[in-house]
């Protein structure tokens, strides 16, 4: 991945030396001609409609919540009800939120997210508001995190199965490798010790130096958080080695049970030992657990002093629009709509959850066993002709195609495993997921007659 | 030990430079009109201030776009969820048009061709990314904004190659200057990219001239290489003047669909003209594909909140109040203009005749003790600690030449402005310099004048600085 490309440009001048663009520019790093994109495409050009296209394809290879946002706009309505964020007579602050560009961030803002942070974990962890670094998204947060903890050519250990965009995020401007941790389903891809230890060989044996191990707890795609002992097991790791430790917490709001969730926080709550919390860093966002993609609200929280100074300075490139930070400040604070909102939450991301495994458990589909996210991690390994990458393509386009599905082929995902599918079911109405169930079954009858 | 990356040890991010220390100590102890009268006034931030009022009146008038609505409906959902890269079209398609209105309609900017970015910072940054690679070097006017060394070479391992401007004419780039840097940047072993300039400048406050411009376009044609043309104070052009871009140039030189105008690129940003830089609003345009479907993508790292989006497509949408903001804009900035600079001139100062801006290139060479940058450093020291005036020293800017100032006018009130000028005044005639010019201030000038051109030498004290020639 990554090659540089020399483009000819077709010029009328006598200029035989085109000056190129940087390697970075033409490079394919940013991962966009994957299946998974492609997806995309045949959903934007056949979008499924309850009214006007009931047999368009069904978007099920976006991450959105859409379950939630009843809850936010009756807030909102009733924070502002004469309309306007600044207030409707004169916009007073106005001003002085339009000049706001400080790179700490908006202090009530930053206070914000710590409390909302401290109550996804149920209190177990304590968040210091002047260790929030804000960037506009997690994607912001993930690369900014790895131009300071990597050099160019280093590489950061991720286990397999992960997000498609992380190809993008940590590798393409950064010029930073990823080598994978191989899981697979033999223990539910849980993260072994010797996983990780090969991981870090394979590395070694190349030459490449590791800065760090990056996973995302809960995991995407999986929709399983990662348990507890593993998480210790991470942490002994990157100290042996003397390397950091990046979770990626982004759906950490998103578990059906919060008793079910350990965050690498509450793991480093109880250790005093400074060098060892120094390498932990945690990246979070409210684009999955309040459904707010567009708003471009992410943060960095380090516990180490270096990165958090440094991460600031670099957030200037990122920053989060002062408007929309006030905006949700005051309603991240309110502990009470916050508790409310974090717990029916959670009670619907379960309850579709429900829906879609007993689903697709009737049309004879095993799911892995998740209890978190806004996906499921399917097996059609049993359906495909070829135990191979194309084999897992193949079938995937004939479910896009026939069944009008776009959901994630697990190759895509870096899976090492084939025949496993991502598939989301929070961003859709309870009736398109019924409709898309329907097509499921009916697809799973008519191969069981032949 | 683990350590970090390279890009945090090394100093990249510029915050040690002056331009930021200055900025401290104006934390530590800011004017305010009734809190603490004897402050440090910040004039070292280029913020417009002078028109929020016509921009809240708007909000009051046009409640739907603040709040999220469309035709009193809700929209949350929509915003919510919208992340597309490719921006919202309303919004592009506004940002378009004000460009051009900016640009009196001569020139057209297609919204295909607009990349959006997180402010200006994260859209230079970006169009570097694309264009430029460590080994590489880009080519800058002196005196230039000093977040350039940052947002240039922090992250994208790009150098840059200063082109020396001089106050012999007035820092006007020459067609020696310009071949002197790309020598100096093949000595160094660097492949010029490309030249980036800010016009109208930051920190001179004066729009580029036809002749440098036409010397500009002609110069990247004949080196094969990219002209970045930073117009993010485009709209802050008060001169009698119309502002010319580079698009404008493009176009009397019946140079656009060709190939030399797939190296031009213009960025631009709200923060200045509109005076929103906390909405993080900043845009590319491109007329070269790859670089617009690259920059696209990396926008991924800095998108414009889609709330944000919403409400400034309103914004600009309404023509009405474009023209109206874009011709109260320029009178204002005017007026103010005017108020500092004859506000420094009763003090015995002139500054570099401005047209543009949110600040003054301020010729303060006869107070300082000699002509070095150590003595200007003294004098700022003075300006900011006894003077308590934030103001940013030249060389912060990469002057070649000692005792150049930027003063910033736009943000603050009248009255700040006119007790800042007031503090300034009671400096200087407490100097040996101020004493000597207490005579009327017509007098005072031309003795002034007179002096520093019979007396001064132009010699550069840093060692790493082509020597001038004159």
């Amino acid at each position: 991945m990554g090659l540089p490309l020399m483009m000819e440009r077709s010029s009328n001048n006598n200029n035989n030396n085109v000056v190129e663009l940087s390697r970075v520019a033409v490079s394919d790093t940013h991962g966009e001609d994957s299946p998974y994109f492609a997806g995309w495409k045949a959903y934007d050009e056949n979008p499924y409609d309850e009214s006007h296209n009931p047999s368009g394809v069904i978007q099920m290879g976006l991450a959105e919540n859409q379950v939630s946002f009843d809850l936010l706009e009756t807030y909102l309505e009733k924070k502002n009800p004469e309309g306007s964020m600044w207030g409707s007579k004169g916009a007073p602050g106005f001003r002085e939120n339009a000049l706001f560009q400080d790179y700490h961030g908006l202090k009530t803002f930053r206070q914000a997210m710590a409390s909302f942070m401290e109550q996804i974990r149920g209190g177990k962890a304590r968040f210091d508001p002047d260790r929030i670094v804000l960037t506009a998204g997690a994607t912001a947060a993930n690369e900014l995190l790895t131009f300071i903890l990597a050099d160019p050519n280093d590489a950061l250990l991720v286990p397999t199965p992960y997000y498609p965009g992380f190809d993008r995020d940590l590798r393409w401007r950064t010029g930073v490798k990823i080598v994978p941790i191989h899981c697979d389903s033999s223990n539910h891809f849980q993260i072994t010790p010797e996983a990780l230890e090969s991981a870090y060989q394979t590395a070694r044996d190349a030459n490449i130096r590791v800065r760090g191990v990056l996973i995302t707890n809960p995991s995407n795609p999986l929709g399983a958080t990662v348990q507890k002992k593993v998480l210790e097991d991470l942490l002994d790791f990157c100290v042996r080695k003397n390397i950091h430790l990046v979770s990626d917490e982004i759906y950490s709001g998103s578990v059906f049970h919060a008793s079910e969730f350990t965050s690498v926080a509450e793991i480093v709550e109880n250790i005093d030992d400074v060098s060892v919390k120094e390498r932990v860093h945690i990246v979070y966002s409210l684009s999955k657990d309040l459904g707010l993609p567009g708003f471009r609200v992410g943060t960095i929280y380090s516990y180490n002093d270096n990165v958090v100074r440094t991460a600031r300075r670099m957030s200037s490139f990122t920053l989060v629009s002062s408007q929309t930070q006030h905006m949700l400040a005051s309603m991240l604070s309110d502990e009470e709509f916050t508790e409310k909102y974090i717990r029916i939450n959670r009670e619907r991301l379960r309850r579709r959850y429900e829906t879609i495994v007993e689903g697709l458990k009737k049309a004879g589909i095993e799911c892995l066993k998740g209890n978190a996210g806004l996906f499921c991690w399917m097996n059609l390994g049993f359906l495909l002709e070829k135990k191979t990458k194309d084999g897992e393509l193949q079938l995937w386009d004939v479910i896009l195609k026939e069944l009008k599905l776009n959901i994630s082929p697990g190759s895509s995902c870096h899976c090492s495993e084939v025949g496993w599918f991502r598939v989301c079911f929070a961003n859709m109405s309870e009736n398109t997921l019924e409709i898309a169930l329907k097509r499921i079954h009916e697809f799973m009858d008519r191969r069981r007659r032949f | 030990m683990k350590q970090l990356s390279t890009k945090v040890t090394s100093n990249g991010h510029g915050q040690d430079s002056s331009y930021f220390l200055g900025w401290e100590e104006y934390e530590k102890n800011p004017y305010d009109e009734i809190k603490n009268p004897n402050g440090m006034i910040q004039m070292g931030l280029a913020e417009n201030q002078l028109c929020f009022d016509l921009i809240e009146s708007w909000l009051v008038k046009n409640p739907d776009a603040a709040s999220l609505k469309r035709n009193g409906q809700s929209i949350f959902r929509e915003l919510a969820l919208f992340q597309d890269y490719h921006g919202m079209p309303e919004f592009k398609k506004a940002m378009a048009e004000f460009m051009e209105e900016i640009r009196g309609n001569r020139v057209t900017f297609d919204p295909k061709k607009i990349v959006l970015a997180a402010g200006s910072t994260s859209a230079n940054e970006t169009l570097m990314f694309c264009l430029a690679e460590p080994g590489d070097a880009f080519l800058l006017p002196t005196p230039y904004y000093p977040g350039f060394d940052r947002d240039l070479k922090w992250r994208t391992g790009a150098e840059i190659v200063p082109i020396h401007c001089s106050s012999s004419n007035g820092f006007q780039i020459t067609e020696s200057a310009l071949q002197q840097a790309y020598q100096q940047a093949e000595k160094l072993d660097l492949k010029v990219k490309g030249v980036l300039v800010t016009n109208p400048s930051n920190p001179l406050g004066t729009a580029l001239t036809r002749r440098e411009l036409n010397l500009l376009v002609d110069f990247i044609t004949s080196k094969n290489i990219h002209l970045i043309s930073d117009e993010i104070y485009s709209g802050t052009m008060f001169g009698f003047e119309q502002f010319i871009s580079v698009m404008d140039v493009l176009k009397d030189k019946k140079l656009e669909n060709t190939e030399v105008s797939k190296r031009v690129h213009v960025v631009y940003s709200l923060s200045k003209d509109l005076g929103l830089p906390g909405f993080r609003v900043g845009a590319i345009y491109s007329n070269d594909e790859m670089i617009v479907s690259a920059a696209t993508k990396m926008s991924s790292f800095g998108l414009v909140s889609s709330q944000t989006q919403y409400l400034l497509s309103a914004l600009l949408s309404d023509k009405k109040f474009t023209s109206q903001y874009l011709e109260e804009n320029q009178k204002r900035l005017k007026s103010r203009q005017r108020r500092l600079v004859s506000g420094l001139e009763s003090a015995g100062i002139t500054c570099l005749r401005s047209n543009a801006g949110l600040f003054c290139w301020v010729d303060m060479r006869h107070l300082l003790d000699t002509n070095t940058f150590e003595a200007e450093l003294d004098l700022w020291k003075k300006i900011v600690y006894n003077v308590k005036l934030n103001i940013s020293p030249g060389s912060s800017c990469h002057c070649t030449e000692p005792g150049w100032f930027r003063v910033c006018f736009a943000n603050m009130s009248e009255d700040t402005l006119d007790l800042a000028l007031k503090r300034l005044k009671t400096f200087v005639e407490s100097t040996d310099c101020g004493r000597m010019i207490s005579r009327s201030s017509h007098e005072r000038l031309k003795s002034l004048r007179k002096k520093t051109v019979s007396n001064w030498v132009f010699r550069v004290s840093w060692t790493d600085r082509v020597p001038d020639e004159r």
